[in-house]
């Protein structure tokens, strides 16, 4: 442990900018938020970074490019780094680094995203909270955890809150462990989006207007497939949109619990899912999204969810006051004005290239009912029909993430 | 002790008569005098001779400060010329770039220059000095380093600086010193390998006459044999004000210069797949024609797609270039003004664009 690598000698310039800094004065101290700073820049690998009890404001965001660097606070309550008078930088921390901890700190009110990791491999992000300590506002940075074109990713205890647009996103990225994470009152709670291999599980995804995506959009290298979500508490996300317009998840409906969107290979089983407003699993096609552009697909994209496995999960309630206009029509059309959808909806958009009979969503789930809402058709053969998702698929196996 | 034993050659020795000092990695000097490169005294910026003063076509915008840009190669060294990518330089180049506005009788910046692109005209008098930022080629690759003028020196500064200017009006310039790793997030434009380059060191950036002489920079260079292998047959990057251009070109290049080194195929804006960098081989969706954003968080600014055709006010790419809101501008960081000009051409280019967003 080093209290300061300012003071171990290893790197004299810093010592003497620092000198600088103060006043050239031997008897004034720095502020932290300097010592910090030059930590980080001037980490080396092996390096851990300690940071102290107490709430932190920077001015300037942080960025961390060496590798093989710990960033360890005293707990996420007590080490807070505060963004709140930013006014440089796009994000709180940026990080551009293989070999990457971080744990046991708070990141609150960065003016763009909180913890940004562009690029790496081997990422741990355990105990930190990212919160926009106003609560729920478009202003809001976007993301609170976005790790985006990583791989072997561990994101787990951690808390995010009132994100604009995801608590926890994960772009781009392979070999992802997302687990025992709280996510409440974001626009997205946890969103994985054109990932590779996820495991999604023992999370807490309350309030927000989505608890959990699992997206792909076009014009990205890759598409993501092959997700887990298994064993998470999804209740009542029910909270308005407000998410800036034109966002990814500004076509989210108020009131989803778990959202595939145009990926194949989701596996949804073993959650408690609760009192999400328009359903408690929504399944759409890129055409749903409510995305602009979506009519211009390049050729290479695949807009169509497919290998869909929804099995053994607990449902209660949901579907009851669906968020956006159309669905809540529909709702009232089929079921009543006290009705409520059934556990699952989905668009019901499927690729002319396949087979007629060809199952894009299996269920086996005790009671839960698959409505199509035949969005492709103006709604014209909306209605339930469990014997399209009697199938079976092979399961996906666990993520093992590979540490050194 | 590395740094008292080269500050001693120096002095010993006469600037004149030794190359600029080269430094190792642990040992970079506190002061920027201590390279011999750029030295003040009598309210002049003097430059080691052998440092050659170069421009490019098209700047790159920050916050209006005028740019003195510099290359040193060390003694027998060379220069390989590379068509698109940047020049390679041998161990021991130095490139700096300092950063400096004339400044009125009180002391506030000013935004309009008359300098005359020569190092001799810059008297510290009439001119503040902010920073220097030197690239350092060692073994390993470049380092960059950022120096901050206080007084008759500039001093080494991993860590960047926050300064506030003023301008006559009173408004502010949030001015940002970057860190080391704020360098390397625009000059690693290869951001998986991370190793960071030179961004304006390319033939199309420095295909134009030098700001002293008045010769061909690729000429010149060549003629004093700093430069080998070069070609002659590519269009430049223009000028914003170039007239004989087409608007088409003179936008690209300008997006090419200000956003390219992130916004390019391995930069680190790969992750929301618009590329900026000049190439004729991207599709119109590829450049921002009607594309949504993957990830723009606030700076969609509600709009749908970064460039729709003759709409410049609905585009996402023009509505972060006229923001200076942190989460919303584009670039992210090296600028707190919006640059009135760049911007006009921009959304000129967009303007002038047919087609619709479907």
């Amino acid at each position: 442990m080093k209290s300061s690598a300012l003071f171990q000698n290893r790197r004299m310039p810093g010592f003497l900018f620092y000198a600088m800094l103060v006043g050239c004065s031997p008897h004034s101290d720095p502020e932290y938020t300097d010592i910090l700073r030059a930590e980080l820049e001037g980490a080396e690998p092996g390096d851990i970074i300690e940071i102290p009890v107490g709430t932190f404001n920077f001015k300037r965001s942080l960025v961390l490019s060496a590798d093989n660097v710990t960033i360890r606070g005293a707990g996420m309550d007590k080490s807070i780094l505060s963004f709140k008078d930013q006014m440089v930088g796009a994000e709180g921390l940026l990080v551009h680094a293989n070999h990457f901890l971080i744990e046991n700190l708070a990141i609150e009110d960065a003016v763009g995203d909180a913890l940004k990791i562009n690029d790496g491999e081997h990422i741990t992000v355990r105990g930190v909270r990212t919160e926009w300590t106003n609560g729920p506002d478009t202003k809001n940075g976007a993301y609170g955890i976005y790790p985006v074109q990583t791989s072997n990713v561990l994101l787990e205890g951690n808390v995010a809150i009132a994100a604009s647009d995801a608590g926890i996103y994960v772009g781009q990225s392979r070999q992802v462990v997302i687990r025992n994470n709280r996510v409440e009152k974001n626009v997205a709670g946890i969103e994985v989006e054109n990932t590779i291999g996820a495991d999604v599980y023992n999370n807490i995804a309350i309030n927000n207007t989505g608890g959990i995506l699992v997206f792909n959009m076009p014009d990205i290298s890759h598409d993501g497939y092959a997700t887990r979500v298994f064993d998470n508490q999804v209740h009542n996300n029910n909270i308005e949109n407000f998410a800036l317009p034109g966002s990814a998840v500004s076509g989210i409906p108020s009131g989803s619990g778990i959202v595939v969107n145009s990926t194949d290979q989701v596996e949804i089983f073993s959650n408690r899912i609760s009192n999400n407003n328009t359903a408690n699993i929504i399944i759409s096609s890129y055409f749903s999204a409510n995305y602009a552009g979506q009519r211009e697909v390049s050729r290479e994209f695949d807009p169509y969810p497919e290998d869909i496995m929804i099995y053994g999960n607990f449902f209660e309630g949901g579907g009851s006051a669906p968020g956006v206009e159309y669905l809540a029509q529909l709702r009232d059309a089929l079921f009543g004005k006290e009705g409520s959808f059934p556990d699952i909806i989905w668009d019901g958009i499927v690729s002319p290239e396949r087979e007629v009979n060809y199952s894009v969503i299996c269920v086996d789930n005790e009671g839960a009912e698959v409505l199509s809402i035949d969005a492709g058709n103006g709604f014209a053969n909306a209605g339930i029909d469990m014997s399209k998702h009697r199938c079976d698929i092979v399961k996906l196996s666990a993520i093992e993430l590979a540490r050194r | 002790m590395k740094i008292l034993t080269a500050l001693w050659l120096v002095l010993i020795s006469g600037c004149g008569d030794l190359g600029i000092s080269h430094f190792e990695e642990k040992s970079y000097p506190d002061k920027l005098s201590d390279w011999g490169l750029i030295t003040h005294s009598n309210h002049r910026l003097i430059l080691h001779p052998e440092a050659v003063v170069y421009e490019l076509n098209t700047p790159l915008f920050s916050d209006y400060s005028q740019k003195l840009r510099t290359i040193y190669i060390p003694e027998g060294g060379v220069i390989a010329y590379r068509a698109e990518e940047s020049f390679g330089f041998p161990v021991g180049s130095v490139i700096s770039k300092t950063f400096f506005y004339p400044k009125d009788a009180n002391g506030a910046v000013l935004v309009k220059s008359s300098w005359s692109g020569n190092p001799q005209d810059i008297n510290t008098q009439r001119y503040k000095l902010i920073e220097t930022r030197l690239l350092v080629k060692q073994e390993k690759g470049w380092d960059a380093l950022p120096y901050i003028w206080s007084g008759e020196d500039a001093y080494l500064s991993e860590t960047g600086a926050l300064k506030i200017l003023y301008l006559p009006s009173g408004d502010r310039i949030n001015y940002l010193v970057p860190s080391k790793n704020q360098c390397a997030s625009c000059h690693a434009t290869h951001y998986t390998e991370a190793r960071i380059l030179p961004i304006g060191i390319k033939f199309r950036h420095l295909n134009r006459a030098d700001p002293v002489y008045g010769i061909n920079q690729i000429k010149y260079w060549r003629d004093r044999g700093m430069l080998k292998g070069e070609r002659m047959y590519q269009a430049a990057n223009l000028e914003p004000t170039a007239q004989d251009f087409s608007l088409d070109h003179q936008a690209r290049s300008y997006l090419d210069i200000n956003c390219g080194h992130c916004h390019n195929p391995n930069g680190s804006a790969d992750t929301s797949a618009l590329l900026l960098d000049y190439s004729d081989q991207y599709t119109p969706r590829q450049i921002g024609v009607c594309k949504p954003p993957i990830a723009a968080g606030q700076g969609s600014g509600g709009f749908l797609y970064s460039i729709v055709p003759g709409k410049a006010d609905e585009s996402i790419l023009s509505y972060r270039l006229h923001s200076v809101e942190p989460a919303v501008m584009m670039p992210e960081i090296g600028r707190s003004l919006v640059h009135r000009e760049g911007v006009a051409l921009v959304d000129r280019w967009i303007n002038s664009l047919s087609g619709k967003c479907l």
